[in-house]
């Protein structure tokens, strides 16, 4: 057992599968210098600058070429800075990236782990703070992956380097100092399994990345104060998702609220509602409920940012209203 | 440039031979979409054969190729089976991607052949890519990136040469300049002094020629490839062609004067080709022979593409990712 940030873990994991394989290196801007939020601090060091590559602000040839190269017999791990700057790249990632196995009938697997930091940030507006997941769910031929802790952050960037998908890899800039254990031995992480973060039997909150972390404090409030007893679950992997374990936990508990950052209109939140609907709606003691960002853009005073988050009081009211 | 009075029959008779392959596989592809075969669109390159055959024909095997949504004759040149093509052309069992892609993503990784792309410009940043891991890899193969004149406005044009420049990497990045971006004439729409003008900004070796006379061709490639392969950095080839047909294959090109495409064919690549090898004193009995031995070629291509199966359609569900999710109960 380590402890470490999970910043670091995603370090850690880049450096264990580099160390195992020689086809594995990453690009991005500022990458021999750490990377723009410290998570590749070391590695120029250690692999040199062939497999720690800086590269210019060109987003569409980081993306572009790891694609190419992601063809030709390596496995790279593309940095994007910005979830949001990943927009720049989107022809590579969702034209190219997801649909080159499909579209030269599987002459060829895309191996590519594209990493975009998401998430609202202290201030940054706009422009560097959108959580975009849903629209990578969207596209056939990606895989979705949303770490909310170190441990997991570890295990499944391991995992999303090895896998032969391409794999959309979003880490939330509010968890870069976040501290937990990672263990040495851990299981690999098998992609598309949710975690069960809490166990309860009143209202299942299905979660991923930073919210689960806000889900879990208003769930101990919750049971603080005797109005719920809930069972968290941090979806972790977006597509393909574990349809199985929320079915299984909201058979069980008879309610669901999914949380996430982003919009809830057209959410990835709005896919697990539909399903839960579709297949347990005589199970359901309460309405499927949703909770998340208004459709309105990230402000940069904190006044007009807290009201786009998911604060204590709205998480409450939601947990309140869904035992109601 | 070239000593026509020496000119090695052998070889161009070669490179004469993958242009006749490359017009009949196109003609076959248009006559198939006349019948309602070809089922989307195709987009011909007739006309344009020289630059495939000449650049083509200096590649090794393991090399690697990128092309574009017209990029029938870059893959037939680079060594993909005609029937599979023309299988996938018509959507069917056996065509290289297995009826998923079409003529736009045709592709033949046996073969070093990343494919075409829908998109254009958009190999320009994958042929860098898959040169930066020839680079990790340090073998001594190099990668051909075509693309046409209506791609050097687009912006992965900018990141790919400059990526490619700035790492080194092995790569002959071809422009060929047909005159049209889409149905638009590019210079009307296209700032600066051209093609070449913009590679050699970015410190890269550019030549621009007549992509219409196969010797010249040849020869230019040969010396280019023969530098990125030895120095490891990236050169450019623009060459001048015409697009005798139009956009697509259904496209009857309207938007330019009959006199134009009448001159143009007097400069068919073909043909001059053809005068190069009779000056050099091939004779019309080696060209009879050949044709027909083309013409059948395609025929048989013709016939097995039509009579082939379609996909099962079991088939659309796969090649999408290996990732699943447990199984709900």
């Amino acid at each position: 057992m380590a402890e470490m940030t999970y910043a670091a873990a995603g370090a850690a994991a880049l450096s264990e599968t580099m160390e195992a394989d020689r086809t594995v290196w990453a690009l991005g801007e500022d990458l021999g210098r750490g990377g723009v939020f410290g998570q590749y601090a070391g590695l120029e060091a250690r692999f040199g600058a062939e497999r720690i590559v800086s590269t210019p602000i060109s987003e569409a040839a980081i993306m572009g070429v790891g694609v190419g190269a992601a063809m030709t017999g390596t496995r790279p791990v593309v940095e994007m800075r910005f979830a949001d700057f990943a927009l720049c790249a989107t022809d590579e990632l969702i034209n190219q990236a997801a649909k080159a196995r499909f579209m030269f009938g599987g002459q060829t697997r895309v191996p590519l782990t594209v990493r975009m930091p998401v998430g609202m940030w202290r201030s940054s507006a706009a422009q560097h703070s959108q959580s975009l997941e849903a629209l990578y769910t969207h596209i056939p031929g990606l895989v979705v992956m949303m770490p909310a802790t170190p441990a997991d952050n570890h295990a499944m960037l391991k995992a999303a380097i090895l896998s032969d998908d391409p794999v959309v890899y979003l880490e939330h800039k509010n968890l870069w100092p976040l501290s937990g254990e990672v263990p040495d031995d851990a299981a690999p992480y098998r992609i598309g399994t949710a975690g069960v973060a809490r166990q309860g039997s009143d209202l299942t909150i299905v979660t991923w990345s930073a919210t689960l972390h806000d889900i879990l404090a208003a769930a101990g409030r919750a049971a603080q104060a005797g109005v719920a007893d809930i069972e968290v679950l941090d979806l972790r992997t977006l597509w393909p998702w574990d349809k199985a374990c929320v079915l299984q936990s909201v058979r069980r508990t008879g309610r669901l609220l999914i949380a996430h950052e982003a919009v809830v209109v057209g959410g990835f939140g709005a896919e697990v509602a539909a399903t839960v609907a579709e297949e347990l709606h005589s199970d359901l003691k309460a309405p499927v409920r949703r909770i998340g960002a208004p459709k309105l853009p990230i402000g940069y005073a904190p006044t007009l940012e807290n009201e786009i988050r998911l604060g204590p009081d709205r998480l409450d009211a939601a947990i309140a209203r869904m035992m109601s | 440039m070239s000593n026509r009075g020496n000119l090695d029959r052998n070889r161009f008779l070669a490179y004469h031979r993958e242009m006749l392959r490359i017009r009949a596989l196109e003609e076959t592809a248009l006559e198939g979409l006349k019948q309602g075969l070809v089922l989307g669109a195709i987009h011909p390159s007739i006309g344009q054969e020289a630059i495939a055959a000449g650049v083509a024909g200096q590649l090794r095997r393991d090399d690697i190729l990128l092309s574009t949504h017209r990029g029938h004759g870059h893959t037939l040149a680079k060594g993909a089976d005609p029937e599979a093509m023309m299988r996938e052309l018509f959507g069917r069992q056996g065509g290289n991607c297995g009826g998923k892609g079409g003529s736009m993503h045709i592709a033949d990784f046996s073969v070093g052949m990343l494919g075409a792309n829908g998109v254009v410009g958009a190999n320009i940043v994958i042929a860098t890519g898959a040169a930066h891991a020839i680079r990790l890899h340090g073998d001594d193969r190099i990668v051909a990136c075509f693309f046409g004149d209506g791609a050097i406005n687009r912006g992965p044009f900018l990141e790919g040469l400059n990526w490619a420049a700035a790492f080194d990497l092995p790569v002959l990045f071809i422009c060929e300049d047909n005159g049209f971006a889409a149905t638009t004439r590019s210079a009307d729409l296209t700032a600066g002094p051209g093609p070449a003008a913009r590679a050699a900004s970015f410190g890269m070796d550019a030549e621009s020629i007549d992509g219409n006379d196969i010797t010249i061709v040849a020869e230019t490639a040969e010396s280019l490839i023969d530098r990125v392969r030895r120095n490891r950095k990236p050169a450019f080839l623009h060459a001048r062609t015409y697009r005798l047909t139009g956009h697509t294959g259904a496209d009857p090109a309207t938007y330019r004067p009959a006199t134009e495409v009448e001159q143009a064919w007097q400069n068919d690549p073909i043909a001059r080709s053809r005068a190069l090898l009779v000056a050099a004193g091939v004779e019309t009995e080696v060209f009879d022979t050949m044709e027909r031995a083309v013409a059948a070629e395609m025929k048989q291509v013709f016939e097995a593409a039509r009579n082939a199966p379609w996909p099962d359609p079991a088939e659309g569900l796969t090649d999408v990712l290996d990732a699943r999710a447990p199984e709900v109960a």
